[in-house]
């Protein structure tokens, strides 16, 4: 009787299988790892007041080699993490014609330059109060460094803390292109 | 000009002149908008639902973006574009993402067709298969009509 019916004897596996490949791929692919769209698109300007009263503007550096670093003083540990390596950074590239720029999102003055003393960081800092540059880069959460090229495009997009090796990688690649 | 034309002309430059002017953006508006974007620092929350910072500040740039005269897709698709059709509640109906529209469906009637397919096999086979295994002979049928006739009588 049930061998007039082999379609039936084959059909729960095959049922089976496309649910399989669908749980192996869901649980091969990292969630955080959210592709940017951004990447290769022309970076979105902004202009921001910094902690020191000063002024950046992305369009200015038009020609140079930027890295925008989004961070926040609650950001622990990863910000904490990364801050060392992004002060060796800019002692080591900021002769070399590279910008660095912190943008300080959903954060509060006092803790936000706290942290900046507690680093030694002296490449401008600026906060984000609206949230709008962070949307601009569709940024997720913190910490999130940029890597701008000469021509102004956005070319790596670095999810987490940022270590000696990335940022050395990222940098000497764009500063050999010719802008 | 007939007067018909004239009250026409009236309502439209009215409604136009009210509709360009920076009237407040109304909140379901902005919610309408909020709901269908994921909240990119929750799990599994529109940022109209979703009570924090960041999600706060995207209805505010919801708000800006219509009051300086935006569409609701205008809107949306400045969102998609910085973080991807990730940040869309619900997939666009179209590429690659129609198949999370279709293969429900489709799946859903394949299975249909296979439960009539099953179903017409098996009660084909119980109307045919008795019949053939035991046919009536000529010895039981004439019992059966002779068993019939004494209840008639009754």
């Amino acid at each position: 009787m049930r061998t007039r019916l082999p379609l039936l004897r084959w059909a729960i596996p095959l049922a089976a299988l496309p649910v399989l490949l669908l749980l192996g791929y869901g649980f091969r692919t990292n969630p955080r790892e959210i592709p940017s769209p951004l990447i290769g698109k022309p970076a979105a300007p902004f202009t921001l007041a910094t902690f020191d009263g000063g002024q950046v503007s992305l369009e200015a550096l038009r020609g140079r080699v930027v890295v925008v670093n989004f961070w926040a003083s609650w950001c622990y540990p990863a910000c904490y993490e990364e801050a060392p390596a992004l002060a060796r950074a800019w002692q080591t590239y900021k002769d070399r014609g590279v910008m660095m720029i912190g943008i300080n999102i959903q954060d509060k003055e006092e803790p936000a330059k706290k942290f900046l003393t507690q680093f030694g960081h002296t490449f401008p800092n600026a906060p984000d109060p609206a949230g709008r540059v962070s949307v601009d880069y569709g940024v997720y959460g913190v910490p999130e460094t940029f890597f701008i090229d000469r021509a102004g495009r956005v070319r790596w997009k670095h999810v987490g803390a940022v270590t000696d090796q990335i940022f050395k990688e990222r940098v000497e690649t764009l500063l050999k292109e010719q802008g | 000009m007939s007067r018909r034309t004239l009250a026409a002309l009236t309502f439209l430059v009215l409604g136009t002149g009210l509709a360009g002017a920076a009237s407040p953006v109304s909140d379901d508006a902005v919610r309408e908008i909020a709901a269908e974007l994921r909240c990119v620092v929750c799990q599994s929350l529109s940022v109209a639902d979703s009570p924090s910072e960041t999600a706060h500040q995207m209805r505010e740039i919801i708000r800006e973006r219509l009051a300086a005269g935006e569409t609701p897709d205008q809107v949306k698709a400045y969102f998609v574009e910085k973080y991807g059709l990730w940040i869309l509640l619900a997939p666009p109906r179209q590429g690659f993402s129609l198949l999370v529209w279709v293969v429900p469906y489709a799946g859903l009637l394949g299975g249909l067709v296979l439960v009539g397919f099953v179903v017409r096999r098996w009660s084909r086979r119980a109307r045919t298969a008795p019949v053939e295994a035991r046919p009536v002979d000529e010895a039981t049928r004439q019992r059966i009509r002779r068993e019939l006739a004494e209840m008639d009588r009754e």
